[in-house]
């Protein structure tokens, strides 16, 4: 049998396909792609918390954060170990990161102006993410698949923290609920936009249904996105920002507005809020550490040496 | 800008006393010792593990995908190894 078909077979039977398995250039590619993406939105993604880490109110939800942002790291860790599984090399990723030759999710390009900023990114942000990644965990690449099992337990923490400390916030002060609105006000829409293009607009949807590295389009699980958030903004007491906002018994699902595509386009080409500073921070740490990496290099030969 | 020349590790964890230690992914290490305190870091933050190993990935010897069928073939036919293939009555007490 020849390689092709025994590849197609093997995703069409939902087998997973292991590291040095034939497979189609054009697979490669586009797992290293999107791992690569992924792997540069967690590191990225650690820069808008970051921020609040030395603010935050109290011990414990300093501890928290800290943890939730360490979190981040490891699950950019995961990713980029399973993106080297297909020959990917790991510093190449990273310069290509910050020469802005491969992107990040749009959602980190938005700046955490408040404290409430934190929560709303664990319910919100972490929320969509868990929605995008959940069917991850089933994707055609194994080690992308067994990446993702382990992200999506962590993610868990870190929308329960996110919502937690919400609710905390809108059983304060009155300034408090409204900062907590304000920000589910700005965090709303971009985090809709996490989701992609719509489906006549994903270029990359149709291919990688068939090799069942996507399981779900964008439209699908920005639906379910939108039908879970419902009914936890009303819990918690927020306004979600779309007039639109209903539910349709027909569809048996809510209708929403119309994203600003512009806007997603503009933020997606470079020009959001945060593009340049999130890009120059990265580039600083990494040639911050350039040091600690030749010191430790140096220290194993000379250790490897002695022996 | 230098790039990272720091080598490949393999990292398997034992999840508690009484199991097999379990391949959990890789990460890049300037030695063993480093290798071992970053798996930790990055795999065992919730009390994964109770024991780790760490092995470079270049050390690791493995069969080809390609090859597989024949390289697995010696054991298809011997039906014979599995306790399936003895017909013993069914009132035949603990067998």
């Amino acid at each position: 049998m020849d390689l092709e078909r025994q590849f197609e077979q093997t995703v069409a039977a939902d087998h997973r396909v292991e590291p040095r398995d034939w497979m189609p250039d054009g697979y490669r590619a586009t797992l290293i792609r999107q791992i690569a993406q992924h792997a540069h939105s967690e590191i990225i993604g650690m820069q808008p918390e970051g921020n609040w880490i030395s603010r935050a109110p109290s011990l414990r939800r300093k501890a928290v954060l800290l943890a939730k942002v360490q979190d981040e790291a490891g699950h950019g860790l995961y990713l980029y170990a399973a993106a080297e599984t297909l020959g990917a090399d790991r510093a190449e990723l990273t310069e290509k990161l910050i020469e802005g030759r491969q992107k990040y999710s749009s959602i980190f390009n938005y700046p955490t102006l408040t404290y409430a900023d934190v929560g709303v990114i664990g319910w919100l942000v972490d929320g969509a993410a868990i929605c995008n990644q959940v069917p991850l965990c089933r994707t055609s690449y194994g080690p992308y698949a067994r990446a993702m099992i382990r992200v999506c337990k962590e993610e868990s923490f870190h929308q329960r923290q996110g919502y937690e400390l919400l609710m905390t916030m809108m059983s304060g002060t009155r300034q408090q609920r409204e900062m907590v609105q304000d920000s589910v006000n700005r965090w709303w829409w971009p985090s809709l936009m996490m989701f992609g293009p719509s489906d006549a607009e994903s270029s990359n949807t149709e291919q990688s249904m068939v090799w069942r590295i996507k399981r779900h389009t964008n439209d699908e699980l920005r639906q379910r996105f939108v039908d879970m958030s419902v009914p936890q903004a009303e819990k918690l007491g927020v306004t979600l920002p779309d007039p639109a906002l209903v539910w349709n018994p027909d569809r048996g699902h809510h209708d929403f507005g119309e994203i600003d595509w512009t806007e997603f386009w503009q933020v997606v080409k470079g020009e959001g809020p945060c593009n340049a500073e999130r890009i120059a921070h990265r580039r600083k740490a990494h040639e911050d550490g350039a040091w600690v990496r030749e010191a430790a290099t140096a220290y194993a030969r000379k250790k490897e040496q002695a022996a | 800008m230098t790039k990272s020349s720091w080598p490949l590790y393999e990292v398997f964890v034992r999840g508690k006393r009484g199991l097999n230690h379990v391949h959990v992914g890789s990460l890049h290490a300037p030695d063993d010792e480093m290798a071992l305190r970053n798996a930790r870091d990055l795999y065992t933050r919730r009390n994964e593990g109770v024991s780790i190993w760490v092995v470079k990935a270049e050390a690791i010897t493995a069969s080809s995908p390609d090859e597989k069928d024949p390289f697995f073939a010696p054991s298809g036919d011997k039906v014979y190894r599995h306790p399936t293939f003895y017909a013993i009555p069914e009132d035949v007490p603990h067998l």
